[in-house]
């Protein structure tokens, strides 16, 4: 066995006191020998961010590490000085975080950041430098990397500002590569382009490869070996294929089965009856003026159209900027439309004051995707939960004893009514949430992103509450999502837009199995692989 | 909420400026208590008394009673420290009602302007203008156009503060407005009006505060200053500022007529401000230290 170019022995980093727990990282070890990727998979709070910003000593000083120990090459990083850390940094290990525009400096020229990195690690003369960092620019396959030197980070797009960073990470051929979600923030097509990049450059210049991930698609996509993380302790550790196909641990299966596959399950019977929201020919266009007050309109949204039944769900995907959600929301009216008729139920609402709208709201309820600023802070749960209900005119009594029934609904306790927001995680808000909206007893659910930003176990547990509303309610669901795995398992009909305009639609399992359209065979392809079957189950 | 008042007392310049501002509230409500006099009279046989002399004072009914002079009297024959203690009642009262008339117009027209965008071009514009002239000037005008009376004074020191707290106001509606929460409530059928009040206001409450109180603390010196320049309120009603004024005159002999009450205002001002200071670093997550020290 070749020596070990990072290895983590029995790590343990402290929270400060009154927290959740004692320990952030409890006990993790860890090796990763070069030209090897190792991804640390977990859901979110699972100490997988902390173990590696202690790899870089860049922890918080809140943090601390309490016992083992971390070698790079054989040098202890725990005990290393600040100075020599820094060394350490851009030469022996590159990082790559998950926000590539708050990770570059906005104001620097990606030449000039670049440069300011090797005139710190190096000795190299300006025409060296210069020579060097077009040299990596073409290695991390950036177009015109001349133009790419004068230009600032808001110039470039989320792909490009990423490949930036990952120039900087390895332009000095770093022994250790740290990723720490790196495509998180960025859509399908681009995190398949990038990963690719990341296996090419690890496999030329064989660096060991760190790699943080939430997604189990990534690590079937790109793992060597595989660390589970739970609750700051490594749950199960070994290779890639042994981990996602004989899970040994209750928990790495609850997590594997907990992620949505890209196979829609059967059809279920088509709906009939009338439609309860449709647009035709919706389009909504933003019009900047500049100093002389010239117009510059943008088109966000093009004739657009869609119907959602009693009973059905119908998907929106894309990737951002592709109008989705535009077009969700010029369906609530919570923006105005430019053109284009809008249907509740009977009703024509595209032009509708807002005065007049108002009784007719309760008819389609709408979730956001963000759980943390969807309630009102500085409210009880239970004056959120009674403000619809009574704008449509039920007396207080009733809206709270509506409020008493739907927690029960959402597997909340009654005393949640009592609290406010902050006392509950992402998913018990994103529960209460969807509680809020179901107060007005809606006939269409409007979904934006509403599970986007939730571990997948929280996910499933969601998705599974809106189902459940579903059946028992009626409910017509237009779900918006840029998760194709999400949309694949929930939706009857999925609707594929891009750059404002709607590419394609069809039933989900014809649309998946045989996309007619260049661009959705495209999406389709760059969706993270699907996990090999697990062993011993019937998936 | 009993974390938040934790938080609060656990910052020591929030507790230095709620202790000095507490003595100061405590004075003046018990000015006529802590032996002093009508700080109007005038005793001709106490003219230019020095500070720390004990005497008889007559008061304008004829009476006569024992009275320490602790800051001396002035050139009519005045108590100083009567009428520095009893203008400590109009400087906080001053400080107090300019900057809730200053926040309550403000955020008024903050939410207005944030929230209609119809409004906001015009309002703004105004604003602009009015924050060109400088405050004190605006100030000086506004006083003299009214007449001074403590209300107008008041009305005279907020107005030069409105552009600044629409402004504050405006942009944190301005990022309020786009938040899931207040987009559900529209979702939800709430009227606007109570949208502002109910989902908008409450979460601009904290830095509405903390620019409360640095209007305050320039309020109180504003008010001092219109006093000294003789703008400010009749000479009947004693501030920090016109007893500075009328010391100013014989400063070289009698200093203490300007340094006394200046020993008041000086602190006044520096608690207000540590005390915004201190609300900003506990409320505002956004100037928050990362950890308490």
């Amino acid at each position: 066995m070749t020596h070990a170019v990072l290895s983590i022995a029995d790590l343990s980093v402290a929270l400060p006191a009154g927290g959740d727990r004692a320990h952030a990282v409890q006990g993790v070890s860890l090796d990763i020998r070069a030209g090897q990727t190792l991804c640390v998979v977990g859901e979110s709070g699972s100490g997988k961010s902390v173990m590696a910003t202690s790899v870089m000593g860049l922890l918080d000083k809140a943090l601390r590490p309490d016992a083992g120990q971390i070698l790079l090459k054989g040098e202890s990083l725990l005990d290393a000085a600040p100075a020599r850390l820094r060394q350490l940094r851009g030469q022996a290990m590159g990082m790559v975080f998950q926000e590539p525009m708050t990770a570059l400096n906005p104001v620097m020229t990606c030449g000039d950041q670049v440069d300011e990195l090797l005139a710190t690690h190096t000795d190299w003369s300006a025409a060296r430098r210069r020579a060097e960092i077009l040299q990596v620019f073409e290695r991390v396959r950036l177009p015109e990397p001349e133009r790419m030197l004068r230009s600032y980070p808001h110039q470039l797009s989320g792909g490009q500002r990423q490949r930036i960073v990952i120039a900087m990470a390895v332009i000095l051929k770093p022994a250790l590569l740290i990723c720490d979600e790196p495509t998180t923030a960025l859509d399908v097509t681009t995190q398949k382009e990038i990963l690719r990049l990341i296996a090419d450059l690890q496999r030329e210049q064989g660096s060991a490869v760190l790699f943080i991930t939430h997604d189990m698609g990534v690590v079937a996509e790109i793992a060597d070996e595989v660390l589970v993380m739970h609750q700051g302790r490594a749950v199960e550790c070994g290779p890639k294929d042994e981990v996602l196909r004989r899970p040994r641990e209750a928990y790495t299966r609850q997590l594997l089965a907990a992620v949505p596959g890209m196979t829609p399950p059967a059809p279920r019977p088509e709906p009939s009856g009338a439609a309860l929201l449709s647009g035709q020919g919706v389009g909504k266009t933003y019009i900047a003026r500049d100093w002389l007050g010239r117009a510059r309109p943008t088109q966000a949204l093009r004739d657009a159209a869609v119907a959602v039944r009693a009973g059905e769900t119908v998907g929106i995907v894309g990737e951002s900027g592709s109008g989705k959600s535009t077009f969700a929301r010029c369906l609530i009216r919570l923006i105005d439309p430019s053109e284009g008729q809008i249907r509740w139920g009977q009703d024509e609402v595209a032009a509708l004051p807002e005065n007049r709208l108002r009784p007719l709201r309760h008819r389609v309820q709408v979730v956001f995707q963000d759980p943390n600023r969807s309630l009102n802070p500085r409210r009880t749960v239970g004056q959120s939960m009674v403000e619809g209900a009574m704008n449509f005119g039920q007396s207080r009594a009733e809206a709270e004893a509506l409020a008493v029934a739907l927690m029960a609904q959402v597997r909340l306790p009654v005393e949640a009514l009592q609290r406010y927001p902050s006392q509950f995680s992402g998913g018990q808000r994103q529960r209460l949430a969807i509680a809020r909206a179901l107060a007005c007893k809606p006939q269409v659910l409007v979904a934006d992103e509403a599970v986007s930003a939730l571990d997948v176990s929280v996910q499933a547990q969601i998705l599974k509450l809106l189902r459940e509303a579903q059946d028992r309610l009626g409910l017509g669901l237009l779900f918006i999502t840029h998760d194709l795995r999400v949309a694949a398992q929930l939706c009857d009909r999925v609707i594929v837009m891009h750059q404002g305009r709607i590419v394609e639609q069809g039933a989900t399992a014809a649309l998946y199995a045989n996309p007619q359209q260049d661009y959705t065979r495209r999406l389709f392809d760059a969706a993270p692989a699907a996990l090999p079957p697990m062993e011993g189950t019937l998936a | 909420m009993k974390s938040v008042v934790r938080k609060l007392l656990a910052h020591s310049a929030i507790r230095f400026g709620m202790s000095v501002l507490g003595l100061l509230i405590l004075l003046a409500a018990l000015a006529p208590w802590l032996g002093t006099v009508d700080p109007a009279a005038m005793d001709s046989a106490n003219i230019n008394t020095q500070a720390g002399v004990a005497g008889q004072f007559t008061l304008l009914d004829g009476t006569s009673l024992a009275h320490t002079f602790w800051m001396g009297s002035d050139n009519f024959g005045r108590d100083i420290y009567s009428r520095v203690l009893y203008g400590t009642r109009v400087s906080l009262l001053v400080g107090l009602l300019t900057a809730v008339v200053a926040l309550l117009a403000g955020g008024l027209l903050g939410m207005l302007a944030g929230y209609f965008r119809t409004l906001d071009m015009v309002l703004m514009r105004f604003m602009d203008g009015l924050m060109a002239i400088p405050a004190i000037l605006l100030a000086i005008a506004l006083v003299a156009a009214m007449g001074a009376k403590l209300w107008t004074v008041i009305v005279a020191i907020a107005i030069p503060e409105i552009p600044r707290v629409t402004r504050l106001v405006r942009s944190l509606v301005l990022t309020l407005r786009e938040e899931p929460f207040v987009e559900a409530a529209k979702a939800l059928a709430t009227p606007t009006p109570v949208i502002l009040l109910r989902h908008i206001l409450p979460n601009a409450m904290a830095p509405l505060i903390v620019q409360g109180t640095f209007i305050a603390a320039s309020a109180v010196l504003t008010e001092a200053i219109l006093s000294f320049l003789g703008l400010g309120l009749p000479a009947d009603i004693p501030t920090w500022g016109n007893i500075m004024a009328e010391g100013r005159v014989q400063f070289t002999q009698y200093p203490g007529n300007v340094l006394f009450p200046a020993l008041f205002l000086v602190p006044t001002v520096l608690a207000i401000n540590l005390l915004g200071d201190g609300l900003r670093d506990v409320l505002d997550p956004k100037f928050a230290k990362r950890s308490a020290g």
